[in-house]
């Protein structure tokens, strides 16, 4: 941006580098379309399932796919396509929820530790230090025990495992981000803390923050099927997918889908939100190399 | 005589970032003959960079030749592949960035840095690379060069890394050295230093330079020839003497008319000095030094040391010295971004809080701060009807359409366009963003601005008009400046009292028209003879009227008790300079200078 120091604009279009378009890659098209899918199966899922997600097929237990049961049934005989439309709303609305909290509150503490600095900024800085020395799962599996699991108790435990890593990520940024000088002037105007962290810096940490959710979410959505995996998660007779896998494992055995679309079905979703994440991010770091330029 | 370069109908395209290409140059042509200096000279986005880097068939990424030739010494620079072109650089043609600082490598020494391009093109072994690396240091004017050769970058100061890389360049002996603005960013008196070094060395080697600059003052000591660009395109060309006595063009006129008059001093405005100050500043001692767990403050970190200052209201108080002086952190304090390690700071007689956060709402709208460089200090995501509305909002509760006519009307004051509100900054010149920070001071309706630097980074012709906007404003409002800048023409212009710094002491402080007519401070004299004249010889004539001064520039500053300027002092006593701190002397009403020496003895000094 150096080279535009005229009082008129020398070259105007180089020197607006403000909303820029992002142009749409095959990559990125295939992630938006998986991930607009899954979001769509979480939003109407329940309401599109052919049969509620309880009943019994009459096909038998691990019967393959047929005109009733699309992609066959369950080890209870219950209609496989119908529970994993059901379940998206668990596995993609609970690892959402629990991301958007944990990002709220991770971003909150980053911000501020970087804004404030000093005392409370090492405080911070060593408070997440300790919490990501812990495995999450092990941190997990303690919460759980303590409380019992329900929708609830797994949302924030999925948030407290995720905020301290947001908090990190935030408080790089922000630190960039804070020694600027429009944050100085802000400051020397005598604003407030919240009026700083949310008029001046969130707004120009929104895009590297952005590429960062996508991760965290599609971690939280990964941690979710793990924990329901081990029995820990949603519990029966509704099923996330990681527990519509576990549950069905037995019928691996037989060659049934039962435990292997849902499986599937957990991997493209965080395929989607990997592709679009990462086309976001390179639309970000192209923008920066043009205005570094 | 055939030239050495030809550039001929050159067109050069950049990418916006939507992908559209964009013509950047616009069929510049241009030759330098053998051993010819060609300046080429403009505003920033005018294409000079550009031309300078296609005599070295080098494109920028994200620009593109469309047309047009390069050639150099009858060769085709692009045409030739990309081996081909690697071996002519450095070796044929060499080039000196601008900010040596980013250019050099920090993790090899400057011996090897300069010996390297020897090694690379095969013309010599590296015990020979080497000794010619010190013998060039040496004819750079560079202090112990076998002893500076083992240094690391980071351990010579800026004026000498500017050197060293213009010996990098010179290693090959190249036919052509292009200069890209290489004495831009560094002080005055540095400036000079490097500007002999390099007029010298062109000299004596017999190369021809191309030499970017927009300064048309250091062009006129250095260039044989004159090519003006603007908008990519030439605008005129000619004989240096040319250019400056009879300028053709419009354009021309007004970039050597912006290259104001040196300062003569007697430029007062109206002095209001009432007798009750605006602000005082006592003692005021600041350290980017954090407090050990068990460590004393140690002084020789202060980055000033023992500051008094007071600012009347009305007055324009300027703030002049060197980078690294301390002047941004004088104004960083005031203005409660910075907390001091000692001393006060009171605005009407009430002390101020240190911090920002702990000064009323009252205190903080009296005393705005505008920064250097408004693509900095504007937040990118807001429009800049949010910047200047904010304050509005904040200090005086206004809203809605009320206002919207205040911010129209601060608009209009700065002479922007009421539609401007609705714009990001991203979407204006440097020279209007400038406009927008001044529009977003004055909203606050301040007693005080602190303006740090204001002008540096805008463009002389801009800068010129910004300048005369802000007289305006000081006379139009009840309001005074603290003016910091490292240049004294543009401090003639409008202060009414002068405070020169040197490694964070104040060494002399009075009326403007005092301190420029009748310097007594050595350093004050040296930096006002250090301010480049539109005339040719005027470098020669500087450089000859020097004092012998016992250590050059670039030397580590002391930072103890005695006075900072000592090392470079032509006047300093040996045993009391560097032990007792200057005492103050008085020059004139008003006027004092803080130095060990009379002042009759320092106005019988040679200077």
């Amino acid at each position: 941006m150096s080279d535009a120091t005229g009082n008129a604009p020398a070259v105007p279009s180089l020197a607006s580098t403000k909303r820029v378009r992002r142009k749409l890659t095959l990559f990125g098209a295939i992630g938006i379309a998986l991930l607009g899918v899954n979001l769509a199966c979480a939003l109407f899922g329940s309401f599109l399932a052919p049969h509620p997600p309880g009943d019994i097929n009459p096909g038998g237990a691990f019967a393959p796919p047929s005109g009733t049961a699309l992609l066959g049934t369950d080890y209870l005989s219950r209609d496989l396509f119908s529970r994993l439309l059901d379940g998206a709303r668990f596995s993609i609305g609970v690892a959402g929820l629990a991301t958007c909290i944990g990002f709220l509150v991770g971003m909150s503490i980053g911000f501020t530790a970087a804004e404030i600095r000093g005392r409370l900024d090492m405080a911070v800085t060593w408070a997440v230090d300790v919490l990501l020395s812990f495995p999450p799962i092990l941190l997990a599996l303690l919460v759980i025990a303590g409380l019992g699991t329900s929708l609830p108790v797994l949302i924030g435990t999925i948030a407290f495992i995720q905020s301290p890593r947001v908090a990190r990520v935030a408080r790089a940024v922000a630190l960039g981000i804070a020694a600027l000088e429009f944050v100085e002037v802000a400051r020397a105007r005598g604003e407030s803390l919240a009026s700083i962290l949310i008029r001046e810096i969130f707004p120009s940490a929104v895009r590297p923050l952005a590429v960062e959710f996508g991760l965290r979410l599609s971690y939280a959505v990964l941690f979710m099927s793990s924990l329901s995996f081990l029995g820990l998660g949603i519990q029966p007779p509704d099923a996330d997918w990681g527990g519509m896998v576990r549950e069905n494992l037995p019928g691996l055995y037989y060659g049934a889908l039962a435990s292997i679309v849902p499986g599937v079905m957990i991997g493209l979703l965080v395929l989607g939100i990997n592709l679009t994440v990462d086309w976001l991010s390179a639309g970000a770091d192209a923008q920066m190399s043009e205005e570094l330029r | 005589m055939p030239p050495l370069l030809e550039i001929q109908g050159l067109c050069v395209e950049g990418r916006t970032p939507r992908g559209h290409w964009v013509p950047t140059v616009r069929g510049v042509s241009l030759t330098v003959a053998p051993g010819e200096v060609v300046a080429l000279i403009g505003e920033s986005g005018a294409g000079k960079t550009t031309v300078a880097l296609a005599s070295l068939s080098y494109m920028r990424p994200g620009t593109r030749v469309v047309k047009g030739g390069v050639r150099l010494d009858g060769i085709d620079l692009l045409a030739l592949d990309a081996r081909a072109r690697r071996a002519a650089r450095g070796k044929d043609v060499a080039y000196v960035a601008q900010s040596a600082q980013a250019a050099l490598n920090p993790a090899i020494t400057i011996g090897e840095q300069v010996a390297e391009p020897m090694r690379l093109h095969g013309i010599a072994t590296r015990e020979e690379a080497r000794c010619r690396a010190i013998a060039l240091l040496a004819r750079l004017d560079l202090p112990d060069p076998a002893e500076l050769a083992g240094r690391y970058p980071h351990q010579a100061s800026g004026g000498q890394q500017q050197r060293v890389m213009v010996a990098m360049a010179l290693t090959c002996q190249p036919k052509l050295l292009v200069l890209d603005e290489p004495t831009t960013g560094l002080d005055v008196t540095t400036q000079i230093e490097v500007l002999k070094a390099i007029k010298d060395v062109i000299r004596t080697h017999h190369s021809a330079a191309m030499y970017v600059s927009h300064d048309l003052a250091v062009v006129a000591q250095i260039a044989d020839r004159i090519v003006v660009m603007k908008d990519g395109a030439v605008v005129e060309e000619g004989p240096t003497t040319d250019i400056i006595a009879h300028p053709r063009e419009d354009y021309t006129r007004e970039l050597i008319g912006a290259v104001k008059p040196r300062p003569v001093g007697g430029s007062v405005n109206f002095a209001v000095r009432e007798t009750a100050p605006l602000l005082t500043v006592e003692r005021l001692s600041a350290s980017f030094a954090r407090p050990g767990f068990l460590s004393k403050h140690d002084i020789a970190s202060n980055v000033l040391q023992e500051v008094d200052l007071t600012i009347g209201r009305r007055e324009v108080v300027a703030l002049v010295g060197e980078s690294g002086s301390g002047k941004s952190t004088l104004a960083r304090v005031i203005a409660g971004l910075h907390a001091p390690f000692a001393g006060r700071v009171a605005l009407d007689g009430r002390p101020l809080a240190a911090r920002a956060r702990r000064r009323d709402r009252e205190m903080l709208r009296r005393i705005q701060i505008i920064f250097q460089s408004p693509d900095l200090s504007l937040n990118p995501e807001q429009t800049i009807g949010e910047a200047i509305g904010r304050p509005l909002k904040l200090y005086f509760g206004l809203r809605g359409r009320r206002r919207a006519e205040r911010l129209t009307e601060l608009l209009l004051m700065v002479g922007l366009a009421a539609d401007h509100a609705a714009r990001y900054p991203a979407e204006l010149s440097g020279g209007q963003r400038q406009r927008v920070a001044i529009a977003r001071a004055f909203s606050a309706s301040p007693d005080l601005v602190l303006c740090d630097e204001i002008l540096s980074s805008l463009d002389t012709i801009v800068a010129a008009q910004v300048l005369t906007l802000m007289r305006d404003l000081r006379a139009r409002h009840d309001v005074a400046y603290l003016f910091i800048s490292h240049d004294l023409v543009t401090v003639s212009a409008i202060a009414d009292r002068v405070v020169v710094l040197y490694a964070g002491r104040v060494c002399e402080a009075g009326s403007a028209a005092s301190v420029f007519s009748a310097p007594a401070h050595p350093y004050t004299v040296l930096l006002l003879a250090s301010v480049p004249e539109l005339r040719q010889g005027w470098l020669e004539d500087v450089v000859a009227a020097r004092p012998p001064t016992r250590v050059q520039t670039g030397a580590a500053m002391p930072r103890d008790l005695g006075c900072p300027f000592r090392i470079r002092c032509a006047l300093a006593i040996p045993g009391r300079c560097d032990r007792e701190p200057p005492p103050e002397r008085r020059v004139a009403a008003g006027h004092v200078a803080y130095c060990h020496r009379e002042v009759t003895e320092l106005r019988a000094a040679p200077v």
